[in-house]
């Protein structure tokens, strides 16, 4: 199936699906006693998840050689931006509208916030670069490099997460545990398999 | 030889074109309708909707002091009262989940009968107590408090309880016995969550002799006129509503009246963190947040925390002279 456009509009309607459900609870009025903790937590997974995922790409593609996979990754990173952006809002135009001035203490107060917010903004020169047109404009070399972003963005968010958990960090070491399995596949794959492929280059099998 | 004649297929039966891509069109939908039915369903798991609320028997001959007494002695306050529905769903319970909107469920059906308390330790008469002795100590009183979690939210919680000094009293104090040391059950069969590592168990808490006499701590076995909900600390809990709520132990089984400041569970966990006192203070942060701020559960902005939680004049005497940044 070389046509993907179908398998985009699937991917593009499954991401909108928790925003939609998340609109509906709230409507509903079934996001429990404290609405705003639940929206932040909810799009903050969210990101998360989808940053995963656009992570997940390389790996998987790799190992099943499903090449076409690499065309879901950019949607999967503007969903992770997207929800990015959402979550950050919350924080600035709920949690702190009536005392804007307190945010700058309440970053100094709670580091996590600092870490979040970064991991955000590291993601913003990845969205406006996300276009046919940039990648076409700064290369795919140079599109690529700037495109490693990603990883420390990946890493800050979840920091961000582990941080701000009581007591309970479970959840957040499962997606440190799974982000270290995708970036350690890169380093593996990078100083592992890279050798044999130049062997094999030199003496092409037959 | 297996080359087909032409008349093969009859061009009746081959499928006309436009019923192909009604067909094409048919699978694509399927495939998108299946594929959001299980998005939007895992969804669902992961963010089940609330418990339904269920009402608990009524508590019987419940007393109600005087208006205006009560508010001075800070047994009652005027703000409104949170909602049962938000009480009995968002619940810091770590022995049945460390989610709070889970814990409503995983607490279903926790047997509370039979259950003794046992009181000992420093005292002239110790003595283990069967709940219905307890209940029958004093008659229950309703007593409105704040209620203030260390992470930053608050109510305000129409609590069914009697002193604690009540029971005190009852089992005699010798003077060595300098602060109270609580201890919630043990039974990781009926508290499926102590099966995890996430706190060392059983929870324990302490106050200081003076603090456990004041009037404003009590035992609650009650809220909203009706029994305690198991989420809530069933079947009797302690409130001492000037502190952070951790400090408030449920489903108390043990008090012991020691000479040495007992160990607590958070401050266990988290030394720097949580202190023994941890009387609610919008002047000391936590390392991680400010106390300065809280939000009130059923409002949309937030309001400022208040000294001991409003309580400076019930329980200002006990902490005069000591440095509260440094008994934090």
């Amino acid at each position: 199936m070389k046509d993907t456009r179908f398998a985009k509009l699937v991917l593009l309607v499954n991401g909108l699906v928790p925003l939609t459900l998340l609109l509906w609870d709230l409507y509903r009025k079934q996001v429990g006693a404290n609405p705003l903790e639940f929206v932040t937590r909810t799009t903050g997974m969210l990101t998360l998840v989808f940053l995963l995922l656009s992570l997940a790409v390389t790996p998987v593609r790799r190992v099943t050689g499903v090449n076409l996979l690499t065309r879901f990754r950019r949607m999967l990173g503007l969903f992770a931006f997207f929800y990015g952006s959402l979550h950050l809002l919350t924080y600035v135009a709920f949690d702190r509208f009536f005392h804007l001035t307190t945010i700058p203490g309440d970053i100094l107060k709670r580091p996590f916030i600092a870490i979040g917010m970064t991991a955000f903004f590291l993601m913003l020169p990845l969205a406006i670069t996300s276009t046919d047109k940039m990648v076409k404009r700064l290369g795919g070399k140079r599109w690529m490099r700037l495109h490693r972003i990603v990883y420390l963005s990946g890493i800050l968010g979840v920091l961000h997460y582990y941080m701000l958990v009581k007591s309970d960090v479970r959840l957040p070491l499962t997606f440190a545990f799974l982000l270290a399995v995708l970036l350690g596949f890169r380093v593996f794959a990078k100083y592992y398999t890279s050798p044999r492929r130049i062997s094999s280059s030199v003496a092409p099998p037959r | 030889m297996l080359i087909k004649k032409p008349d093969d297929i009859k061009s009746s039966e081959i499928t006309d074109q436009e019923y192909y891509l009604n067909r094409r069109l048919f699978m694509r939908s399927a495939v998108l309708a299946g594929s959001v039915a299980v998005t939007g369903l895992l969804y669902r798991k992961l963010n089940p909707p609330p418990a339904v609320v269920e009402e608990r028997p009524r508590i019987a001959g419940l007393v109600t002091p005087p208006s205006d007494d009560a508010m001075r002695k800070g047994f009652k306050v005027s703000e409104a009262q949170t909602s049962f529905e938000d009480i009995t769903n968002y619940n810091n319970f770590y022995e049945f989940s460390t989610e709070k909107r889970s814990v409503a469920s995983e607490a279903r059906g926790f047997i509370t009968r039979p259950w003794a308390v046992e009181v000992g330790g420093l005292v002239n008469k110790p003595k283990t107590f069967d709940l219905d002795d307890l209940l029958k100590l004093a008659p229950p009183e309703e007593r409105i408090y704040r209620h203030r979690c260390v992470e930053g939210w608050s109510m305000v919680i129409p609590w069914v309880g009697f002193p604690l000094s009540t029971l005190l009293k009852e089992v005699e104090p010798l003077s060595s016995g300098r602060y109270v040391a609580f201890q919630t059950l043990l039974d990781p069969k009926r508290m499926p969550n102590q099966n995890t590592g996430v706190l060392d168990w059983p929870y324990v808490e302490g106050l200081r002799i003076d603090e456990a006499m004041n009037p404003l701590a009590i035992l609650a076995t009650g809220l909203y006129g009706q029994t305690m909900p198991p989420q809530d600390g069933a079947p009797i809990r302690l409130v001492v509503p000037w502190k952070y709520g951790f400090k408030s132990i449920k489903s108390i089984v043990k008090m012991t009246l020691v000479d040495q400041q007992p160990p607590t569970t958070w401050n266990i966990q988290a030394p720097n963190e949580y202190g023994f006192y941890s009387n609610v203070n919008p002047g000391v942060d936590h390392p991680r947040w400010s106390q300065r701020t809280e939000h009130r559960i059923g409002e949309y902005t937030s309001r400022n925390t208040l000294l001991f939680n409003g309580y400076a004049d019930q329980v200002g005497y006990l902490y005069e002279g000591m440095d509260l940044r440094a008994n934090y």
